[in-house]
């Protein structure tokens, strides 16, 4: 077994689960803020409806956020050990800044909003759960300036061997993490909007399908049930949700594809094999591939690649914003690759351990990153696609409702998934199509300093080691994803009642101190 | 003493800084991990009491938890080396310790999300096992840090189960499951009122002067093995020696304030005086005393580290304030008729 091909893997599930946490707080968190604004200034029950409720689902996400984000900070040094000493003096102060500035407001502030509710001023406490998202929003930031210089290491100089920090403004505002943040943000912002409209879709339709509202002469007439505070007030909660939801979900939408191609085009500067390797391209070339095949998938090689169907001129727009420079492929870029950082990993099994002295495969793998690059932007197209369906569903306020059909519900709910898919695999897109480093060479400025993923690991630590915490992890995460799957379920299902029980509860029964102690949480 | 002056100036102040973010996290953390094991049989009654109990955490557990997560990054970005050596010494315990901690996480926000006995139960068990886990973990890894591990040339342990072998593990270990019972009970006697306020009290004046003693044994220890052991050191190990008989006095005399505060300053004192007879070291190699890490071969460049005092000199006293003004909005005491009944979150009834 290869202790570096696990350590790898268990970096990557950690990782990959934990962004699925972090678009939905990210994304979710400002609608919660602004839901709550809105009550402040307005006080609407509907806009408390739409605070109280979003926020439950807010908060039953967001523990499973920081939870998955702890391994994080600790598996650096825990897996990484060779890494973080490598690249310490510039990598760890973006993480210390995020939890000096960012994660502490974070957290302090989320117990603060829990705990607030007829505690604090109404004011002061809507700026509450303002500072917990303006705390993960920065944290999101100084998580991406950290990522961005693996992709792209600025602002260092090599001493001993090691990069060390000479200009931390260039590493704040490295450009790779300039398009980066946007795009990450962007991306988040729909997963919010996807789930508001998956959400508030299934709510209307059950709306319909339990007979409380009736479509009379093409025109909806709501009804009320009571006991289950199914109100009128609740309908245009959720048609608010479901609108408010889609014009998110597009904002988010043009927000990462423009973030995208500014991202394509400073990759193909950067990163070019990873832009290469996107596309599955050996030659030079216009073309974006529709469909690429390999005749010997196991053979990692060029030989076997072919191009079935291609957009002429497609991939230049997006590298170069015009149809006819050619973008270098792979077989132009190893031979680059080759000549400035050699054939062999260095012969030191020390750092190297079994790599040591073998021939350097610069290629990432094509599957992930084509298919990978493809996931990414297939599915944001077909949230993109939902958002507005729903839109002309309801393009007529006060006048429509969702269509009573079950199967336009599945739809809607799996609909909720599609960002998530987007964001997963644009990440493994990217984090695979920087392999084989860890730290990738800067060639416009310094190319002598990278890190190959080879010499990053730690070097005591045996492959048994690693398979004993991967198997840990998985066996963990995997069951608080059903755990998480089934509270989230459980409380979309019982709607708004669910996050305000006072709503059918007899203000007779509950003097002044039950109110008063509604504030607590747990 | 004069080992202070001959060491590199900005690795000493992050020393100092790192020091303060792990006694951060030991007092505040301390008592709600403590609050957590007092949820099980040991301490609590009924279901409303173990409520009563979380709720006192409730607002600020979360913030507490953030002072580990910086000690953390903060030991990345300014002693690389340390962060790296240490980290992948203590493989194992330390993902023992992510899954006490992530679970804790998850199960004190979703142990009241269902009005299920079952649930309840379980994720009230995954509170007390995860509190009393995270309480060990940490107490090893800070007492092998200090006392030390075979540690070779290149930072790296010889082996990874090096850590089952030394009695610092255990002892640390304890002494901080101990220390977090008494800081929880100091922290429930001050937040709650009527019977659990006056058990939290009688528990804790009576497990008060044994609860210490591990601690107290490590903290020793140190004055004779580390190497800037002095005047300093030995004063801040008294000064925490008179702050339990503090604390001692102040909780029979039933003034729960003062008690914790005694509590706390153990901690802070205790852990200074540690801290100091460390210096220069920051991971003790048990091989070879060249091996060692030291706040001059561990630190990041003093460009970085300049970055990171105006950072730390910018962030700390904020976090201070605005901490201290979550602690003040909630500052009532809790009795257990403030709990709510609970609320059964049912699937809305199908059909026409």
């Amino acid at each position: 077994m290869d202790p570096l091909l696990i350590a790898r893997w268990q970096f990557g599930i950690t990782t990959v689960y934990h962004f699925f946490m972090v678009p939905l707080t990210l994304g979710l968190g400002p609608l919660v803020a602004y839901f709550h604004w809105r009550y402040v200034k307005t006080g609407q029950d509907r806009f408390k409806r739409l605070t109280k409720f979003w926020g439950k689902l807010y908060l039953i996400n967001f523990a499973m956020g920081v939870a998955t984000g702890l391994v994080q900070e600790f598996q650096f040094g825990m897996a990484w050990s060779e890494y973080s000493r490598f690249v310490g003096d510039v990598f760890g102060a973006p993480l210390a800044m995020e939890g000096l500035l960012a994660f502490f407001f974070e957290s302090t502030f989320i117990g603060l909003w829990i705990f607030g509710w007829g505690k604090l001023k109404p004011k002061i406490h809507a700026m509450t759960i303002t500072i917990a998202v303006a705390g993960s929003w920065l944290s999101a930031y100084f998580i991406m300036v950290a990522n961005s210089w693996m992709q792209h290491p600025v602002g260092v100089e090599m001493v001993d061997g090691r990069p060390v920090m000479n200009d931390v403004w260039a590493v704040l505002t490295n450009s790779t993490a300039l398009v980066a943040v946007p795009h990450v943000l962007a991306g988040a912002v729909m997963v919010g909007g996807a789930f508001l409209m998956g959400i508030a879709w299934y709510h209307l339709y059950r709306r319909r399908a339990d007979g409380i509202d009736t479509v009379v002469d093409g025109k909806v007439v709501i009804g009320e049930q009571r006991e289950t505070a199914r109100d009128t007030e609740d309908f245009h909660a959720w048609w608010y949700s479901l609108r408010f939801g889609a014009i998110i979900a597009l904002v988010g939408f043009f927000g990462t594809a423009f973030s995208g191609h500014a991202q394509a085009q400073l990759m193909i500067e950067q990163q070019p094999m990873k832009m290469a390797a996107a596309e599955a391209a050996c030659e030079d070339g216009t073309e974006f591939s529709i469909l690429s095949v390999s005749f010997d998938p196991a053979s990692q090689s060029c030989e076997h690649m072919e191009t079935l169907i291609k957009v002429p001129g497609l991939l230049s727009f997006l590298a170069y914003n015009n149809f006819d420079t050619d973008v270098p492929g792979v077989e132009t870029l190893l031979e680059t690759y080759s000549q400035q950082l050699g054939i062999h990993y260095p012969d030191d099994p020390e750092i190297y351990g079994d790599y040591a002295g073998q021939e350097i495969d610069y290629t990432p793998i094509f599957e992930t990153t084509y298919y990978g690059f493809r996931a990414m932007f297939t599915f944001g197209g077909m949230s993109m696609l939902v958002a507005l369906y729903v839109l002309w569903v309801t393009r007529k306020s006060g006048a429509g409702t969702v269509p009573e059909s079950r199967w336009m519900k599945n739809l809607q709910l799996a609909a909720i998934w599609f960002p998530f898919i987007g964001n997963a695999t644009g990440w493994i897109f990217t984090e695979m199509g920087r392999q084989p480093f860890v730290v990738a060479p800067n060639f416009q400025e310094d190319a002598s300093i990278f890190l190959f993923t080879a010499a990053g690991v730690s070097p005591e630590i045996s492959a048994g080691t690693y398979l004993f915490s991967l198997i840990t992890f998985t066996l963990v995460y995997g069951c608080l994803a059903v755990v998480e799957i089934y509270l989230l379920s459980k409380y979309v299902r019982a709607g708004v009642i669910a996050a305000m029980p006072e709503l059918t509860e007899d203000p007779a029964d509950s003097d002044d101190r039950d109110r008063d102690v509604l504030a607590f949480a747990y | 003493m004069t080992a202070f002056f001959e060491q590199p100036t900005l690795p000493t102040v992050w020393f100092i800084f790192i020091a303060i973010f792990w006694i951060g996290y030991l007092i505040l953390d301390g008592f709600d991990l403590g609050v957590g094991m007092m949820m099980s049989k040991i301490f609590a009654k009924n279901e409303k009491e173990r409520r009563l109990l979380l709720n006192t955490i409730g607002p600020v557990w979360d913030g507490n938890e953030v002072w580990l997560v910086t000690a953390g990054a903060a030991t990345f970005a300014a002693f690389p080396h340390w962060y790296a050596s240490l980290l992948s010494a203590l493989y194992i315990p330390l993902v023992l310790l992510l899954v006490a901690l992530i679970l804790r996480v998850v199960a004190i926000d979703y142990r009241g999300k269902k009005a299920s006995e079952t649930w309840v139960t379980w994720w009230n068990r995954g509170i007390v096992v995860s509190s009393a886990a995270i309480a060990f973990f940490i107490g090893a890894l800070l007492a092998l840090t200090t006392t030390g591990l075979p540690v070779n040339e290149s930072g790296n342990v010889v082996s990874a189960f090096a850590w089952l072998a030394s009695p610092f593990t255990y002892i640390g270990g304890v002494g901080m499951v101990l220390f977090s019972l008494v800081q929880g009970m100091a922290f429930v006697a001050l937040k709650t009122d009527g019977e659990v306020r006056h058990r939290a009290r009688a528990r804790l004046a009576a497990l008060l002067p044994v609860a210490v003693l591990p601690l107290l044994a490590w903290a020793l220890y140190l004055q004779f093995v580390g190497k800037s052991a002095g005047a300093l050191s030995w004063a801040l190990l008294v000064l925490a020696l008179l702050a339990v008989v503090f604390a001692w006095v102040s909780v029979r005399a039933d003034r729960e304030g003062r008690a914790f505060v005694g509590t706390s300053l153990f901690m802070g004192a205790g852990a200074l005086a540690i801290f100091s007879a460390l210096f220069p070291n920051v991971f003790t190699s048990t091989l070879d005393p060249d091996f060692s890490l030291t706040v001059a071969n561990a630190a990041s460049s003093d460009y970085t580290l300049t970055i990171m005092t105006w950072l730390g000199v910018f962030a700390l006293p904020l976090i201070i304030l605005y901490q201290s003004w979550s602690y003040y909005q909630f500052r009532q005491r809790i009795r257990v008729e403030h709990i709510p009944a609970v609320h059964e979150i049912k699937e809305l009834p199908r059909g026409r």
